[in-house]
Protein backbone atom coordinates (compact mmCIF):
# COMPACT_ATOMS: atom_id res chain seq x y z
CA UNK A 1 0.00 0.00 0.00
CA UNK A 2 1.36 3.35 -0.95
CA UNK A 3 -1.39 5.45 0.51
CA UNK A 4 -4.24 7.19 -1.19
CA UNK A 5 -3.71 7.07 -4.94
CA UNK A 6 -6.02 9.94 -5.80
CA UNK A 7 -4.07 12.25 -3.52
CA UNK A 8 -0.86 11.18 -5.21
CA UNK A 9 -2.07 11.66 -8.72
CA UNK A 10 -3.64 14.97 -7.81
CA UNK A 11 -0.30 16.10 -6.46
CA UNK A 12 1.42 15.00 -9.63
CA UNK A 13 -1.07 16.90 -11.75
CA UNK A 14 -0.41 20.02 -9.78
CA UNK A 15 3.32 19.54 -10.13
CA UNK A 16 2.95 19.22 -13.89
CA UNK A 17 0.90 22.37 -14.06
CA UNK A 18 -2.50 20.70 -14.28
CA UNK A 19 -5.38 22.88 -15.31
CA UNK A 20 -7.21 21.75 -12.15
CA UNK A 21 -6.42 24.15 -9.35
CA UNK A 22 -7.57 21.77 -6.57
CA UNK A 23 -5.41 19.95 -4.04
CA UNK A 24 -7.58 16.86 -4.05
CA UNK A 25 -9.53 15.63 -7.05
CA UNK A 26 -12.81 13.78 -6.82
CA UNK A 27 -12.22 10.33 -8.21
CA UNK A 28 -14.57 7.62 -9.32
CA UNK A 29 -12.29 4.77 -8.34
CA UNK A 30 -12.06 3.90 -4.66
CA UNK A 31 -8.64 3.41 -3.09
CA UNK A 32 -7.79 -0.28 -2.82
CA UNK A 33 -7.87 -0.42 0.98
CA UNK A 34 -11.57 0.47 0.99
CA UNK A 35 -12.48 -2.64 -1.00
CA UNK A 36 -10.97 -5.15 1.44
CA UNK A 37 -13.40 -7.69 3.00
CA UNK A 38 -12.78 -6.53 6.57
CA UNK A 39 -16.01 -8.17 7.68
CA UNK A 40 -14.51 -11.56 6.80
CA UNK A 41 -11.36 -10.77 8.77
CA UNK A 42 -13.50 -9.86 11.79
CA UNK A 43 -15.53 -13.07 11.51
CA UNK A 44 -12.37 -15.16 11.14
CA UNK A 45 -10.82 -13.44 14.15
CA UNK A 46 -13.91 -14.05 16.30
CA UNK A 47 -13.95 -17.74 15.31
CA UNK A 48 -10.24 -18.01 16.05
CA UNK A 49 -10.56 -16.44 19.50
CA UNK A 50 -13.58 -18.61 20.31
CA UNK A 51 -11.71 -21.67 19.13
CA UNK A 52 -8.68 -20.86 21.29
CA UNK A 53 -10.95 -20.63 24.30
CA UNK A 54 -12.89 -23.81 23.54
CA UNK A 55 -9.87 -25.93 22.69
CA UNK A 56 -7.22 -24.60 25.10
CA UNK A 57 -9.16 -23.78 28.26
CA UNK A 58 -9.13 -26.80 30.61
CA UNK A 59 -12.60 -25.88 31.90
CA UNK A 60 -13.94 -26.68 28.45
CA UNK A 61 -12.55 -30.21 28.24
CA UNK A 62 -15.71 -31.88 29.49
CA UNK A 63 -17.99 -29.59 27.48
CA UNK A 64 -16.14 -30.56 24.31
CA UNK A 65 -16.27 -34.23 25.19
CA UNK A 66 -20.01 -34.12 25.83
CA UNK A 67 -21.13 -31.82 23.03
CA UNK A 68 -18.90 -32.72 20.06
CA UNK A 69 -20.48 -36.16 19.46
CA UNK A 70 -23.66 -34.22 18.55
CA UNK A 71 -21.91 -32.60 15.57
CA UNK A 72 -22.22 -35.73 13.47
CA UNK A 73 -25.91 -36.12 14.37
CA UNK A 74 -26.55 -32.48 13.45
CA UNK A 75 -24.78 -32.80 10.11
CA UNK A 76 -26.47 -36.07 9.29
CA UNK A 77 -29.91 -34.71 10.20
CA UNK A 78 -29.28 -31.61 8.08
CA UNK A 79 -28.34 -33.54 4.96
CA UNK A 80 -31.11 -36.12 5.25
CA UNK A 81 -33.71 -33.41 5.94
CA UNK A 82 -32.50 -31.30 3.02
CA UNK A 83 -32.45 -34.27 0.65
CA UNK A 84 -35.99 -35.25 1.56
CA UNK A 85 -37.15 -31.62 1.48
CA UNK A 86 -35.72 -31.28 -2.03
CA UNK A 87 -37.78 -34.23 -3.27
CA UNK A 88 -40.93 -32.98 -1.51
CA UNK A 89 -40.43 -29.47 -2.86
CA UNK A 90 -40.04 -30.72 -6.43
CA UNK A 91 -43.27 -32.67 -6.18
CA UNK A 92 -45.25 -29.90 -4.45
CA UNK A 93 -43.66 -27.07 -6.45
CA UNK A 94 -44.28 -28.63 -9.84
CA UNK A 95 -47.64 -29.90 -8.62
CA UNK A 96 -48.69 -26.32 -8.03
CA UNK A 97 -48.11 -25.32 -11.63
CA UNK A 98 -49.31 -28.55 -13.21
CA UNK A 99 -52.39 -28.70 -15.38
CA UNK A 100 -53.77 -31.51 -13.26
CA UNK A 101 -56.52 -30.12 -11.00
CA UNK A 102 -55.98 -32.69 -8.25
CA UNK A 103 -52.19 -32.23 -8.13
CA UNK A 104 -52.51 -28.46 -8.20
CA UNK A 105 -54.98 -28.24 -5.35
CA UNK A 106 -53.36 -30.87 -3.14
CA UNK A 107 -49.97 -29.16 -3.50
CA UNK A 108 -51.42 -25.77 -2.73
CA UNK A 109 -53.28 -27.10 0.33
CA UNK A 110 -50.16 -28.85 1.67
CA UNK A 111 -48.07 -25.71 1.31
CA UNK A 112 -50.65 -23.39 2.84
CA UNK A 113 -51.24 -25.69 5.81
CA UNK A 114 -47.53 -26.05 6.58
CA UNK A 115 -46.84 -22.36 6.13
CA UNK A 116 -49.74 -21.52 8.40
CA UNK A 117 -48.18 -23.13 11.50
CA UNK A 118 -44.96 -22.10 13.32
CA UNK A 119 -42.06 -24.52 12.98
CA UNK A 120 -41.75 -25.69 16.58
CA UNK A 121 -45.43 -26.61 17.15
CA UNK A 122 -45.44 -28.24 13.74
CA UNK A 123 -42.44 -30.40 14.60
CA UNK A 124 -44.23 -31.57 17.73
CA UNK A 125 -47.46 -32.39 15.98
CA UNK A 126 -45.86 -34.03 12.94
CA UNK A 127 -43.38 -36.15 14.87
CA UNK A 128 -45.56 -37.03 17.86
CA UNK A 129 -49.07 -37.14 16.42
CA UNK A 130 -49.38 -37.30 12.67
CA UNK A 131 -46.52 -39.57 11.64
CA UNK A 132 -47.24 -42.10 14.47
CA UNK A 133 -50.93 -42.05 13.52
CA UNK A 134 -50.09 -42.71 9.89
CA UNK A 135 -47.78 -45.60 10.75
CA UNK A 136 -50.47 -46.98 13.06
CA UNK A 137 -53.10 -46.68 10.34
CA UNK A 138 -50.71 -48.45 7.98
CA UNK A 139 -50.70 -51.36 10.41
CA UNK A 140 -47.15 -50.84 11.69
CA UNK A 141 -47.29 -48.81 14.90
CA UNK A 142 -44.00 -47.35 16.14
CA UNK A 143 -42.34 -48.45 12.93
CA UNK A 144 -40.62 -45.10 12.40
CA UNK A 145 -37.80 -44.47 14.90
CA UNK A 146 -37.88 -41.25 16.87
CA UNK A 147 -34.93 -39.55 15.18
CA UNK A 148 -36.29 -40.26 11.74
CA UNK A 149 -39.72 -38.91 12.67
CA UNK A 150 -38.10 -35.69 13.81
CA UNK A 151 -36.09 -35.40 10.60
CA UNK A 152 -39.15 -36.21 8.50
CA UNK A 153 -41.06 -33.43 10.24
CA UNK A 154 -38.31 -30.94 9.39
CA UNK A 155 -38.20 -32.21 5.81
CA UNK A 156 -41.95 -31.79 5.34
CA UNK A 157 -41.82 -28.24 6.67
CA UNK A 158 -38.90 -27.17 4.52
CA UNK A 159 -40.31 -29.12 1.58
CA UNK A 160 -43.29 -26.78 1.64
CA UNK A 161 -41.09 -23.67 1.92
CA UNK A 162 -38.82 -24.82 -0.88
CA UNK A 163 -41.77 -25.72 -3.11
CA UNK A 164 -42.46 -22.00 -3.36
CA UNK A 165 -38.89 -21.45 -4.51
CA UNK A 166 -39.27 -24.07 -7.23
CA UNK A 167 -42.57 -22.60 -8.38
CA UNK A 168 -41.21 -19.07 -8.39
CA UNK A 169 -38.10 -20.14 -10.29
CA UNK A 170 -40.03 -21.95 -13.00
CA UNK A 171 -42.56 -19.13 -13.32
CA UNK A 172 -39.78 -16.57 -13.67
CA UNK A 173 -38.98 -18.01 -17.10
CA UNK A 174 -40.92 -16.17 -19.84
CA UNK A 175 -43.81 -18.07 -21.41
CA UNK A 176 -42.22 -17.74 -24.82
CA UNK A 177 -39.54 -20.26 -23.83
CA UNK A 178 -42.11 -22.99 -23.31
CA UNK A 179 -43.90 -21.94 -26.52
CA UNK A 180 -40.68 -22.05 -28.52
CA UNK A 181 -39.91 -25.52 -27.19
CA UNK A 182 -43.38 -26.84 -27.86
CA UNK A 183 -43.55 -25.34 -31.34
CA UNK A 184 -40.36 -27.25 -32.21
CA UNK A 185 -42.17 -30.46 -31.34
CA UNK A 186 -40.59 -31.03 -27.93
CA UNK A 187 -42.92 -32.53 -25.33
CA UNK A 188 -43.73 -30.44 -22.28
CA UNK A 189 -41.56 -32.69 -20.08
CA UNK A 190 -38.63 -32.42 -22.47
CA UNK A 191 -39.06 -28.64 -22.70
CA UNK A 192 -39.03 -28.48 -18.89
CA UNK A 193 -35.85 -30.56 -18.67
CA UNK A 194 -33.85 -29.01 -21.48
CA UNK A 195 -35.08 -25.43 -21.53
CA UNK A 196 -36.98 -24.31 -18.44
CA UNK A 197 -35.06 -26.00 -15.59
CA UNK A 198 -31.55 -25.05 -16.68
CA UNK A 199 -32.65 -21.42 -16.75
CA UNK A 200 -34.77 -21.62 -13.60
CA UNK A 201 -31.80 -23.07 -11.69
CA UNK A 202 -30.21 -19.63 -11.61
CA UNK A 203 -33.21 -18.31 -9.72
CA UNK A 204 -33.67 -21.43 -7.61
CA UNK A 205 -30.19 -22.23 -6.32
CA UNK A 206 -29.46 -19.11 -4.19
CA UNK A 207 -32.67 -19.25 -2.08
CA UNK A 208 -32.33 -23.04 -1.87
CA UNK A 209 -28.84 -22.61 -0.42
CA UNK A 210 -30.37 -20.20 2.05
CA UNK A 211 -32.88 -22.82 3.16
CA UNK A 212 -30.14 -25.43 3.39
CA UNK A 213 -28.44 -23.24 6.00
CA UNK A 214 -31.78 -22.57 7.70
CA UNK A 215 -32.30 -26.34 8.02
CA UNK A 216 -28.88 -26.70 9.63
CA UNK A 217 -29.84 -24.06 12.20
CA UNK A 218 -33.30 -25.53 12.74
CA UNK A 219 -31.96 -28.99 13.54
CA UNK A 220 -31.50 -27.43 16.97
CA UNK A 221 -35.29 -27.66 17.28
CA UNK A 222 -35.01 -31.44 17.06
CA UNK A 223 -33.55 -31.29 20.57
CA UNK A 224 -37.09 -30.98 21.93
CA UNK A 225 -37.81 -34.46 20.57
CA UNK A 226 -34.76 -35.97 22.20
CA UNK A 227 -32.54 -36.20 19.15
CA UNK A 228 -29.00 -36.20 20.56
CA UNK A 229 -27.70 -33.39 18.40
CA UNK A 230 -25.63 -30.41 19.52
CA UNK A 231 -28.30 -28.45 21.37
CA UNK A 232 -29.71 -31.50 23.16
CA UNK A 233 -26.28 -32.57 24.35
CA UNK A 234 -25.48 -29.04 25.48
CA UNK A 235 -28.61 -28.88 27.60
CA UNK A 236 -27.98 -32.31 29.10
CA UNK A 237 -24.38 -31.51 29.94
CA UNK A 238 -25.11 -28.06 31.36
CA UNK A 239 -28.02 -29.30 33.46
CA UNK A 240 -25.99 -32.09 35.00
CA UNK A 241 -22.71 -30.20 35.49
CA UNK A 242 -23.98 -26.65 36.07
CA UNK A 243 -21.24 -25.50 33.67
CA UNK A 244 -23.66 -23.32 31.74
CA UNK A 245 -21.19 -20.75 30.37
CA UNK A 246 -18.79 -23.40 29.08
CA UNK A 247 -21.61 -25.48 27.58
CA UNK A 248 -23.40 -22.63 25.79
CA UNK A 249 -20.20 -21.03 24.57
CA UNK A 250 -19.01 -24.32 23.09
CA UNK A 251 -22.40 -24.90 21.45
CA UNK A 252 -22.37 -21.44 19.90
CA UNK A 253 -18.86 -21.96 18.59
CA UNK A 254 -19.77 -25.28 17.00
CA UNK A 255 -22.86 -23.86 15.26
CA UNK A 256 -20.93 -20.84 14.01
CA UNK A 257 -18.23 -23.03 12.46
CA UNK A 258 -20.80 -25.38 10.91
CA UNK A 259 -22.95 -22.59 9.46
CA UNK A 260 -20.03 -20.57 8.11
CA UNK A 261 -18.48 -23.74 6.71
CA UNK A 262 -21.69 -24.71 4.93
CA UNK A 263 -22.13 -21.16 3.63
CA UNK A 264 -18.68 -21.24 2.07
CA UNK A 265 -19.34 -24.65 0.51
CA UNK A 266 -22.69 -23.53 -0.88
CA UNK A 267 -21.41 -20.26 -2.26
CA UNK A 268 -18.70 -22.18 -4.12
CA UNK A 269 -21.38 -24.46 -5.55
CA UNK A 270 -23.59 -21.50 -6.34
CA UNK A 271 -20.86 -19.72 -8.22
CA UNK A 272 -20.30 -22.80 -10.34
CA UNK A 273 -23.92 -23.11 -11.34
CA UNK A 274 -25.07 -19.55 -11.58
CA UNK A 275 -22.03 -17.79 -12.97
CA UNK A 276 -22.48 -15.81 -16.12
CA UNK A 277 -21.24 -17.70 -19.05
CA UNK A 278 -20.09 -15.44 -21.85
CA UNK A 279 -22.98 -13.44 -23.21
CA UNK A 280 -25.56 -15.38 -21.32
CA UNK A 281 -28.27 -13.57 -19.44
CA UNK B 1 -55.70 -31.35 -53.88
CA UNK B 2 -56.59 -30.84 -50.26
CA UNK B 3 -55.14 -27.75 -48.60
CA UNK B 4 -52.05 -27.89 -46.40
CA UNK B 5 -53.74 -25.88 -43.65
CA UNK B 6 -57.46 -25.63 -43.11
CA UNK B 7 -59.22 -23.66 -40.39
CA UNK B 8 -62.91 -24.45 -40.09
CA UNK B 9 -65.07 -21.95 -38.23
CA UNK B 10 -62.33 -21.45 -35.63
CA UNK B 11 -63.34 -19.45 -32.57
CA UNK B 12 -61.20 -18.46 -29.63
CA UNK B 13 -62.74 -16.83 -26.59
CA UNK B 14 -60.69 -15.61 -23.62
CA UNK B 15 -62.28 -15.43 -20.17
CA UNK B 16 -65.63 -16.38 -21.74
CA UNK B 17 -66.20 -12.77 -22.85
CA UNK B 18 -63.41 -11.67 -25.17
CA UNK B 19 -63.94 -13.04 -28.66
CA UNK B 20 -60.43 -12.85 -30.07
CA UNK B 21 -61.28 -15.04 -33.02
CA UNK B 22 -64.94 -15.10 -33.98
CA UNK B 23 -65.35 -17.75 -36.63
CA UNK B 24 -62.49 -17.93 -39.12
CA UNK B 25 -62.37 -20.16 -42.19
CA UNK B 26 -59.03 -20.23 -43.95
CA UNK B 27 -57.42 -22.57 -46.41
CA UNK B 28 -53.76 -22.45 -47.32
CA UNK B 29 -52.60 -24.55 -50.25
CA UNK B 30 -49.25 -26.29 -50.37
CA UNK B 31 -46.56 -23.81 -51.36
CA UNK B 32 -48.83 -20.84 -50.85
CA UNK B 33 -47.66 -17.74 -49.00
CA UNK B 34 -50.47 -16.12 -47.06
CA UNK B 35 -49.91 -12.81 -45.33
CA UNK B 36 -52.31 -11.78 -42.58
CA UNK B 37 -52.70 -8.08 -41.82
CA UNK B 38 -55.03 -6.12 -39.62
CA UNK B 39 -55.19 -3.57 -36.81
CA UNK B 40 -53.63 -4.46 -33.45
CA UNK B 41 -55.95 -6.48 -31.29
CA UNK B 42 -57.79 -7.75 -34.34
CA UNK B 43 -57.01 -11.38 -33.53
CA UNK B 44 -54.54 -12.02 -36.35
CA UNK B 45 -51.83 -13.42 -34.07
CA UNK B 46 -54.37 -15.60 -32.30
CA UNK B 47 -55.46 -17.04 -35.64
CA UNK B 48 -51.83 -17.88 -36.42
CA UNK B 49 -51.28 -19.43 -33.01
CA UNK B 50 -54.38 -21.58 -33.52
CA UNK B 51 -52.71 -23.21 -36.53
CA UNK B 52 -50.15 -25.05 -34.37
CA UNK B 53 -52.47 -25.09 -31.38
CA UNK B 54 -50.32 -22.85 -29.19
CA UNK B 55 -53.81 -21.46 -28.63
CA UNK B 56 -56.38 -24.21 -28.47
CA UNK B 57 -59.48 -22.97 -30.28
CA UNK B 58 -62.64 -22.75 -28.18
CA UNK B 59 -64.48 -24.36 -31.07
CA UNK B 60 -63.95 -25.24 -34.71
CA UNK B 61 -61.41 -27.48 -36.35
CA UNK B 62 -57.78 -27.13 -37.42
CA UNK B 63 -56.64 -29.54 -40.12
CA UNK B 64 -52.97 -29.61 -41.05
CA UNK B 65 -51.64 -31.90 -43.75
CA UNK B 66 -54.84 -33.95 -43.62
CA UNK B 67 -54.91 -34.43 -39.84
CA UNK B 68 -57.24 -32.71 -37.42
CA UNK B 69 -55.24 -31.23 -34.55
CA UNK B 70 -58.43 -30.95 -32.50
CA UNK B 71 -58.72 -34.72 -32.61
CA UNK B 72 -57.32 -35.87 -29.26
CA UNK B 73 -55.73 -38.92 -30.90
CA UNK B 74 -53.49 -36.78 -33.12
CA UNK B 75 -49.92 -36.53 -31.80
CA UNK B 76 -49.51 -32.79 -31.34
CA UNK B 77 -45.75 -32.88 -30.83
CA UNK B 78 -45.36 -34.75 -34.10
CA UNK B 79 -47.63 -32.28 -35.90
CA UNK B 80 -45.82 -29.28 -34.45
CA UNK B 81 -42.45 -30.61 -35.58
CA UNK B 82 -43.74 -30.15 -39.14
CA UNK B 83 -44.62 -26.50 -38.49
CA UNK B 84 -41.83 -24.05 -37.80
CA UNK B 85 -42.84 -21.01 -35.82
CA UNK B 86 -41.00 -17.69 -35.60
CA UNK B 87 -42.03 -15.33 -32.82
CA UNK B 88 -42.03 -11.58 -32.49
CA UNK B 89 -39.72 -11.85 -29.45
CA UNK B 90 -37.38 -14.46 -31.06
CA UNK B 91 -37.61 -16.79 -28.02
CA UNK B 92 -34.13 -18.19 -28.47
CA UNK B 93 -32.92 -20.28 -25.53
CA UNK B 94 -30.56 -17.89 -23.72
CA UNK B 95 -28.65 -20.61 -21.85
CA UNK B 96 -27.64 -22.38 -25.06
CA UNK B 97 -25.28 -21.34 -27.84
CA UNK B 98 -26.65 -20.63 -31.29
CA UNK B 99 -25.54 -24.08 -32.40
CA UNK B 100 -27.18 -25.76 -29.40
CA UNK B 101 -30.35 -23.75 -30.02
CA UNK B 102 -30.54 -25.20 -33.52
CA UNK B 103 -29.52 -28.78 -32.70
CA UNK B 104 -31.60 -29.39 -29.55
CA UNK B 105 -34.93 -30.25 -31.17
CA UNK B 106 -33.23 -31.97 -34.11
CA UNK B 107 -31.69 -34.42 -31.66
CA UNK B 108 -34.64 -34.81 -29.28
CA UNK B 109 -37.46 -34.81 -31.83
CA UNK B 110 -35.89 -35.93 -35.10
CA UNK B 111 -33.47 -38.33 -33.45
CA UNK B 112 -30.47 -37.05 -35.36
CA UNK B 113 -27.00 -37.58 -33.93
CA UNK B 114 -24.83 -34.62 -32.94
CA UNK B 115 -22.75 -34.70 -36.09
CA UNK B 116 -25.72 -34.65 -38.43
CA UNK B 117 -27.64 -32.08 -36.39
CA UNK B 118 -24.54 -29.89 -36.30
CA UNK B 119 -24.03 -30.19 -40.04
CA UNK B 120 -27.63 -29.19 -40.71
CA UNK B 121 -27.39 -26.34 -38.21
CA UNK B 122 -24.33 -24.95 -40.01
CA UNK B 123 -26.13 -25.25 -43.34
CA UNK B 124 -29.10 -23.31 -42.05
CA UNK B 125 -26.91 -20.67 -40.42
CA UNK B 126 -25.16 -20.18 -43.75
CA UNK B 127 -28.55 -19.92 -45.43
CA UNK B 128 -29.66 -17.09 -43.11
CA UNK B 129 -26.28 -15.39 -43.58
CA UNK B 130 -24.59 -15.75 -40.19
CA UNK B 131 -22.43 -18.89 -40.43
CA UNK B 132 -19.84 -17.37 -38.08
CA UNK B 133 -22.19 -17.08 -35.10
CA UNK B 134 -22.56 -20.77 -34.25
CA UNK B 135 -20.70 -20.54 -30.96
CA UNK B 136 -22.16 -17.23 -29.81
CA UNK B 137 -24.84 -16.91 -27.19
CA UNK B 138 -28.11 -15.22 -28.19
CA UNK B 139 -27.32 -12.19 -26.01
CA UNK B 140 -24.25 -11.46 -28.08
CA UNK B 141 -26.30 -11.06 -31.25
CA UNK B 142 -28.30 -8.15 -32.59
CA UNK B 143 -32.06 -8.50 -32.81
CA UNK B 144 -31.90 -9.16 -36.54
CA UNK B 145 -29.29 -11.86 -36.06
CA UNK B 146 -31.31 -13.44 -33.26
CA UNK B 147 -34.38 -13.58 -35.44
CA UNK B 148 -32.39 -15.18 -38.23
CA UNK B 149 -31.14 -17.82 -35.79
CA UNK B 150 -34.76 -18.44 -34.80
CA UNK B 151 -35.61 -18.96 -38.47
CA UNK B 152 -32.64 -21.31 -38.89
CA UNK B 153 -33.73 -23.21 -35.79
CA UNK B 154 -37.15 -23.82 -37.31
CA UNK B 155 -35.83 -24.65 -40.78
CA UNK B 156 -33.41 -27.21 -39.37
CA UNK B 157 -36.42 -29.36 -38.48
CA UNK B 158 -37.32 -29.55 -42.20
CA UNK B 159 -40.86 -28.35 -41.59
CA UNK B 160 -43.58 -28.47 -44.23
CA UNK B 161 -45.02 -25.17 -43.02
CA UNK B 162 -43.52 -21.99 -41.59
CA UNK B 163 -45.55 -19.66 -39.38
CA UNK B 164 -44.30 -16.13 -38.69
CA UNK B 165 -45.84 -14.06 -35.90
CA UNK B 166 -44.85 -10.43 -36.54
CA UNK B 167 -41.23 -11.46 -37.11
CA UNK B 168 -39.93 -7.90 -37.55
CA UNK B 169 -42.06 -5.98 -35.05
CA UNK B 170 -39.44 -6.09 -32.29
CA UNK B 171 -36.55 -5.10 -34.56
CA UNK B 172 -34.76 -1.83 -35.04
CA UNK B 173 -35.56 -0.40 -38.48
CA UNK B 174 -32.13 -1.10 -39.94
CA UNK B 175 -32.45 -4.79 -39.13
CA UNK B 176 -35.87 -5.38 -40.63
CA UNK B 177 -34.56 -5.83 -44.14
CA UNK B 178 -32.03 -8.54 -43.28
CA UNK B 179 -34.82 -10.64 -41.74
CA UNK B 180 -37.36 -9.95 -44.49
CA UNK B 181 -34.74 -10.89 -47.11
CA UNK B 182 -34.47 -14.32 -45.53
CA UNK B 183 -38.25 -14.73 -45.42
CA UNK B 184 -38.72 -13.59 -49.03
CA UNK B 185 -36.02 -15.99 -50.14
CA UNK B 186 -37.75 -18.77 -48.25
CA UNK B 187 -41.09 -17.91 -49.87
CA UNK B 188 -39.46 -18.31 -53.27
CA UNK B 189 -38.48 -21.91 -52.47
CA UNK B 190 -42.10 -23.00 -52.37
CA UNK B 191 -42.46 -23.29 -48.62
CA UNK B 192 -46.03 -23.09 -47.34
CA UNK B 193 -46.08 -19.99 -45.18
CA UNK B 194 -48.45 -17.92 -43.08
CA UNK B 195 -47.05 -14.56 -42.03
CA UNK B 196 -48.61 -12.04 -39.68
CA UNK B 197 -46.97 -8.69 -40.29
CA UNK B 198 -47.28 -4.93 -40.52
CA UNK B 199 -44.76 -4.74 -43.35
CA UNK B 200 -46.93 -3.89 -46.34
CA UNK B 201 -43.99 -3.70 -48.72
CA UNK B 202 -43.09 -7.24 -47.76
CA UNK B 203 -46.71 -8.37 -48.20
CA UNK B 204 -46.72 -6.90 -51.69
CA UNK B 205 -43.43 -8.59 -52.58
CA UNK B 206 -43.93 -12.04 -51.11
CA UNK B 207 -47.60 -12.79 -50.60
CA UNK B 208 -49.64 -14.96 -52.94
CA UNK B 209 -52.67 -13.91 -50.96
CA UNK B 210 -53.43 -11.20 -48.47
CA UNK B 211 -55.90 -11.75 -45.66
CA UNK B 212 -57.30 -8.76 -43.80
CA UNK B 213 -58.61 -9.56 -40.33
CA UNK B 214 -60.55 -7.22 -38.07
CA UNK B 215 -62.45 -7.93 -34.85
CA UNK B 216 -61.73 -11.62 -35.07
CA UNK B 217 -63.10 -12.27 -38.55
CA UNK B 218 -61.66 -12.32 -42.05
CA UNK B 219 -62.99 -9.16 -43.65
CA UNK B 220 -61.35 -9.44 -47.03
CA UNK B 221 -58.93 -11.66 -48.86
CA UNK B 222 -57.30 -11.66 -52.28
CA UNK B 223 -54.09 -10.99 -54.21
CA UNK B 224 -52.17 -8.27 -52.34
CA UNK B 225 -52.23 -5.77 -55.21
CA UNK B 226 -56.02 -5.99 -55.47
CA UNK B 227 -56.61 -5.63 -51.76
CA UNK B 228 -54.19 -2.73 -51.48
CA UNK B 229 -55.40 -0.71 -54.42
CA UNK B 230 -59.01 -1.70 -54.65
CA UNK B 231 -60.38 -2.83 -51.27
CA UNK B 232 -64.01 -3.90 -51.44
CA UNK B 233 -64.83 -3.50 -47.78
CA UNK B 234 -65.10 -0.19 -45.91
CA UNK B 235 -63.05 -1.42 -42.97
CA UNK B 236 -60.27 -2.65 -45.22
CA UNK B 237 -60.27 0.66 -47.03
CA UNK B 238 -60.12 2.62 -43.76
CA UNK B 239 -57.20 0.48 -42.53
CA UNK B 240 -55.10 0.90 -45.65
CA UNK B 241 -55.93 4.59 -45.87
CA UNK B 242 -54.34 4.97 -42.46
CA UNK B 243 -51.26 2.81 -42.85
CA UNK B 244 -50.44 3.49 -46.48
CA UNK B 245 -50.68 7.27 -46.05
CA UNK B 246 -46.89 7.66 -45.75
Amino acid sequence: MTGSPDLQSAGKHRGEGSLLPYGKVRSESEPAWKGQPYWAYIVALVILLMGLKVFLDADYDLARKNIFPGIWITIRSTFIAFGLALVISLIAGLGQISNNVVARNLSRAFIELIRGIPVLPLIFVLALVIIPDISKAAGAPNSVPNDLRAILALALIYGAYMAEIIRGGVQSIPRGQMEAGRSLGLSSGETMRSIIFPQAARAIIPPMANDFIAILKDTSLLSVLGVLEITRRTRQYSASSFKFPEAFFTMTFVYLVLVIGLSILLSMFERRFTRDRVGER
Amino acid sequence: MSPMIELRNVRKTFNKTIHAVAGVDLEVAEGEVVVIVGPSGSGKSTVLRCINLLEVPTSGDVIVDGKSLMDASTDLDEARAEMGMVFQGFNLFPHLTVLENITLAQKKVRGRDSAEAGRIAHEQLARVGIPEKADSYPRQLSGGQQQRVAIARSLAMNPKIMLFDEPTSALDPEMIKEVLDVIVELAATGMTMVVVTHEMGFARAAADRLVFIDEGVIVETGPPEDVFTNPQNERTKAFFDKILAY
